[in-house]
């Protein structure tokens, strides 16, 4: 409750802040400061199991330690990106203030739909969520790809929100006994499915995949990523995508969880498709903004297996892979950011340029692709340990791993580039680093070691 | 739940290369590196003898050692030295000083990083040979690829990008399969209980869990290949050998020296302490096939071995016999043959790096490797052909040189087994005598050209590091014993399991 209410409230104060911020850096410290209250007072709402203010919600959002690590994650990502990009997203164009509120309203949408107890504040939140983010992929005015981007992101974006609405209308509609909107009472049992619910089930699935680009719903993310401004894609590609995630695993834990054995083959189709698709894709791109947004749709089907599995490692393993992941597509965006060549030969000879930074990227590639000693890797297996315990699809998991293996091809060009090849261009690259900048990596690449090594940092939270 | 935080050999044998590896990164001047690499590379040796001299004395506890590492998955940092851990430990601890030595005189761009990742590839071998979990097993085994990966790409021949590359993703793949494997065996082990009988984790890696989960025909026969696949893609067994010429070809030779004559033996070992204890079912229905394909391998990479002109895709080949034989043996899960694999896993080590030794040598003193262009060495460089010449004499197996015991040995197994099979895989004798001999008589004896007449002797340090090996070479062939008594406890162990 309390970081709904901080975000909420500071999104207002960045807003009408914007009028009153003389300087173009200013509003970057207010946000920050924001950001900060808001982690301290979920964590304090964490280990007190109860907010600041009791506010009477009727029921209609719930806070576990589940909801609650999540959203400290989230939260901790976002504060990791302004402190990492925050002087990039002042370079975006003049409304700076406008960005940052927008973020925070973006965030109390993350944290509605995480903690979301009926379909009507699903459908808020993720409202909450998405229109804010149509705008700040447009927020390059004068770039015509952002502006494209803008309006496919909104025009996809409203069709799935029609989409989930209508499946919300089925199941209120079909329910058997009074109709309710809490998704404990749409609870369906195992026996056959009636009509209407199906239906109501298929749609709200549909409008759940788009929302995480899995396939075959994923056309809309690479464009998107692609136009956006990189910080904002970085921040879309991560904190977003693993919100989206939390609200499935939700829906379909408390709605739809007794009937799984029937949506389970779809869930294994989809993400075998998801996993085939991003992976090939991402193999063919030269430009490593665009590989990271199909390897972001093939990261997407692995997180996959969690909603294919529902169990205890299934949900643990998810907090797990959002903090891996994010970690590291934040830190590797926010080095692509200060390059001046987004292809991957841009890339080439960085270790002799900038060593730091090289080592900082490849800790963070290899965390992506999987190696031990990375969080990513500590995150994978917990998929695929949920997956296997699973028991019923056990060549889905077979395929994953293959996958996996197909994703190091591309992680592994970008390795290559920074260490293996010498930087041939005639463009001398002005490196905006500041020191400031590179120890932050070296803090994100270490937290990606010690997850690596210490997974429990994060997990132990659960059972708090 | 004792914790008993004691420090015992195997984590001396993985933490004291790892942190010398981390220091080696920070040095600037290249000598010192150098000096400081063999340093440490020396302590690790010395460390890993007392291992062995501990061996035999049982009162001194703490060759095991449990740190509840993910206490709530059931994954602990387990790790402990049997007989055929203390004899692939000493392999690796051996090894590391002679590649040293031997390229002392080698200038490498970047000496600290180069020296560092070799020590970091030493402690994730030594992590491989002694994890007796699962999960840690896994992460060693993955890790001891990362720096070898950076040093072949970045130090290498020409074409090193891309065979590293290929290397990497085949041993990738292969990992990731055995993977799911240890994940589906951890997931039907029974539930870990504290002395007052509260649930810990309701499953474990620990290797003593695996070894105790029953499954049945159908699930061993898919597993067996899921872990058989990264395992053969390591050894290499034929048809996954294809990375594994031109890698060694495109590595720098102290690289070279470190994949062929220690890393190979991951894969050997995951298969002894990994897929025969787990799946006897499964194993005994595919032996035949692991058997034919390992012949296979032999054979074909004999004869591809007579057809090579560059010294480095010869001794590759060559390799690729070898453990061939060693992966066939081990599948007749004979006692005999298995105590012969045992002792060969050391001696393949001490006489393949023998004789990439004298391959970096001539590279290095005339810049080429072709056969063809060489000839007459034996004129300028006496005391490398004397040398050379028993290594070569061990690589055929001749009797009184280490090899001819293990290989009798394994034969005898294979025998057991099969006739067949043995006279086929014992053609691979004869066809080693032939490459073998001919890139002796090409390369040492005939007329010298205008390329081998500048050919200088060789230096003290390359004299130290040979001699090592030829020192080892005898002393392992005339008095094998030590290493039997060494590693009767782990062939006992799989004997009684396929009993």
């Amino acid at each position: 409750m309390n970081a709904i209410i901080i975000t909420a409230v500071w999104g207002i104060v960045m807003m009408f802040g914007g009028v009153f911020f003389k300087q173009k850096s200013k509003p970057k410290y207010w946000a920050i400061t924001g950001l900060i209250l808001a982690i301290i007072a979920n964590v304090c709402e964490l280990i007190k199991q109860h907010p600041f203010i009791d506010v009477n919600i009727k029921d209609m959002l719930s806070f576990n330690s589940f909801n609650l690590t999540f959203i400290t994650v989230v939260l901790l990502c976002t504060l990791l990106l302004f402190l990492l990009n925050g002087r990039d997203i002042e370079k975006v164009g003049n409304n700076v203030s406008e960005y940052f509120a927008l973020i925070f309203f973006v965030l109390c949408g993350v944290t509605i739909v995480a903690t979301f107890n009926t379909l009507l504040t699903l459908f808020l939140g993720i409202e909450i969520l998405s229109i804010p983010l149509y705008i700040l992929t447009g927020s390059d005015k004068r770039n015509l790809k952002s502006n494209e981007a803008a309006l496919k992101y909104f025009l996809m974006g409203a069709f799935s929100t029609g989409i989930l609405l209508m499946g919300i209308a089925f199941l209120y509609g079909g329910s058997a006994g009074t109709p309710s909107f809490y998704i404990s009472n749409i609870n369906i049992g195992e026996g056959k499915m009636p009509v209407m619910i199906a239906i109501g089930l298929v749609l709200l699935l549909i409008a759940m995949l788009f929302k995480v680009s899995a396939a075959p719903f994923h056309f809309w993310a690479p464009d998107v990523y692609d136009g956006a401004p990189t910080v904002f894609t970085s921040f879309m590609a991560t904190i977003v995508k693993a919100a989206g995630f939390i609200a499935f695993i939700r829906l379909f834990e408390y709605s739809f969880g007794n009937a799984q054995q029937q949506w389970q083959m779809l869930i294994a189709v989809v993400t075998a498709a998801t996993l085939l698709i991003g992976n090939l894709s991402a193999v063919f791109q030269q430009s490593v903004k665009r590989m990271l947004a199909y390897s972001s749709i093939a990261q997407a089907g692995f997180m996959l297996l969690a909603i294919f599995a529902l169990n205890e490692f299934a949900k643990e393993g998810i907090i797990l892979y959002t903090a891996a992941y994010s970690l590291a597509t934040i830190g590797l965006f926010a080095i692509l950011i200060k390059m001046n060549d987004y292809t991957i030969d841009g890339f080439n000879g960085l270790a002799k340029q900038q060593p730091l930074l090289a080592f900082t990227a490849t800790v963070f590639l290899l965390s992506l692709t999987g190696i031990p000693l990375t969080a990513g890797f500590q995150a994978k297996l917990y998929m695929l340990i949920a997956a296997v315990k699973d028991g019923h699809q056990n060549w889905l998991v077979i395929f994953a791993v293959l996958c996996a293996a197909i994703s190091a091809y591309y992680y592994f060009k970008v390795i290559q580039a920074i260490y293996f090849k010498e930087n041939n261009s005639t463009v001398n690259q002005d490196w905006d680093v500041t020191p400031a900048f590179k120890i932050l990596l070296v803090i994100t690449a270490t937290l990606i070691i010690v997850l690596g090594i210490f997974p429990t940092i994060i997990t132990d939270w659960l059972h708090y | 739940m004792d914790q008993n935080i004691s420090v015992t050999f195997p984590h001396v044998l993985i933490f004291f290369p790892l942190l010398a590896g981390l220091i080696t990164f920070l040095f600037k001047k290249d000598a010192a590196v150098k000096s400081w690499a063999l340093f440490s590379s020396i302590i690790t040796l010395i460390v890993s003898l007392l291992s062995l001299y501990y061996a035999n004395n049982k009162t001194l506890s703490g060759l095991d050692f449990n740190y509840e590492w993910l206490k709530h998955i059931g994954a602990s940092f387990s790790v402990s030295l049997d007989g055929m851990g203390r004899i692939l430990t000493l392999l690796t601890a051996i090894s590391f000083p002679i590649i040293f030595v031997a390229t002392y005189k080698n200038q490498y761009k970047n000496a600290p990083l180069f020296y560092g990742l070799l020590l970091l590839t030493q402690a994730g071998l030594m992590g491989v040979f002694v994890a007796t979990d699962a999960l840690i097993f896994y992460f060693f085994w993955e890790l001891a690829i990362i720096p070898v990966y950076f040093l072949c790409s970045r130090w290498g021949g020409e074409k090193r990008i891309q065979a590293t590359f290929k290397f990497f993703i085949y041993t990738f793949t292969g990992s990731l399969l055995m993977l799911v494997g240890i994940i589906y065996m951890y997931l039907h082990t029974t539930a870990i209980h504290d002395k007052a009988g509260l649930l810990i984790s309701e499953h474990s890696f620990s290797m003593s869990y695996f070894y105790a989960v029953t499954l049945s025909a159908p699930e061993q026969n898919w597993l067996f290949w899921l872990f058989f696949i990264a395992f053969a893609v390591k050894m290499p067994v034929f048809p996954f050998h294809t990375w594994q010429p031109d890698t060694y070809e495109q590595s720098p030779s102290a690289v070279t020296m470190v994949l062929s004559g220690v890393m190979v033996k991951m894969g050997l070992l995951g298969v002894i302490r990994w897929l025969l204890p787990m799946f006897p079912l499964a194993v005994a229905k595919f032996d035949t096939i692991v058997i034919i394909l390992s012949v296979t391998g032999i054979v074909y990479a004999s004869l591809l071995a007579i057809r090579q002109d560059d010294l480095k895709r010869l001794v590759a080949y060559s390799s690729i016999a070898h453990i061939g034989l060693m992966c066939a043996t081990i599948f007749t899960t004979k006692q005999i043959g298995l105590e012969g694999v045992m002792i060969q896993m050391f001696n393949h080590g001490i006489n393949i790096i023998g004789l990439w030794i004298v391959i970096e040598l001539i590279e290095k003193q005339l810049g080429v490797r072709k056969i063809s262009q060489l000839g007459g060495v034996a004129h300028k460089a006496p005391t490398l052909t004397i040398m050379l010449v028993v290594i070569a004499f061990a690589n055929i197996a001749l009797p009184l040189t280490n090899a001819f015991v293990g290989e009798f040995m394994m034969f005898s197994g294979l025998f057991q087994f099969s006739i067949c099979f043995a006279v086929v895989a014992l053609v691979s004798i004869i066809l080693a005598a032939v490459y073998t001999l001919n890139m002796v008589q090409k390369v040492f004896y005939g007329p010298s050209n205008s390329l081998t007449a500048t050919m200088k002797e060789i230096s003290v340090n390359e004299q130290i590091a040979l001699s090592i090996v030829v020192v080892a070479i005898f002393l392992t062939g005339i008095y094998p014993q030590p290493l039997f008594d060494l590693t009767k406890d782990t062939v006992a162990e799989i004997i009684t399991r396929f009993k």
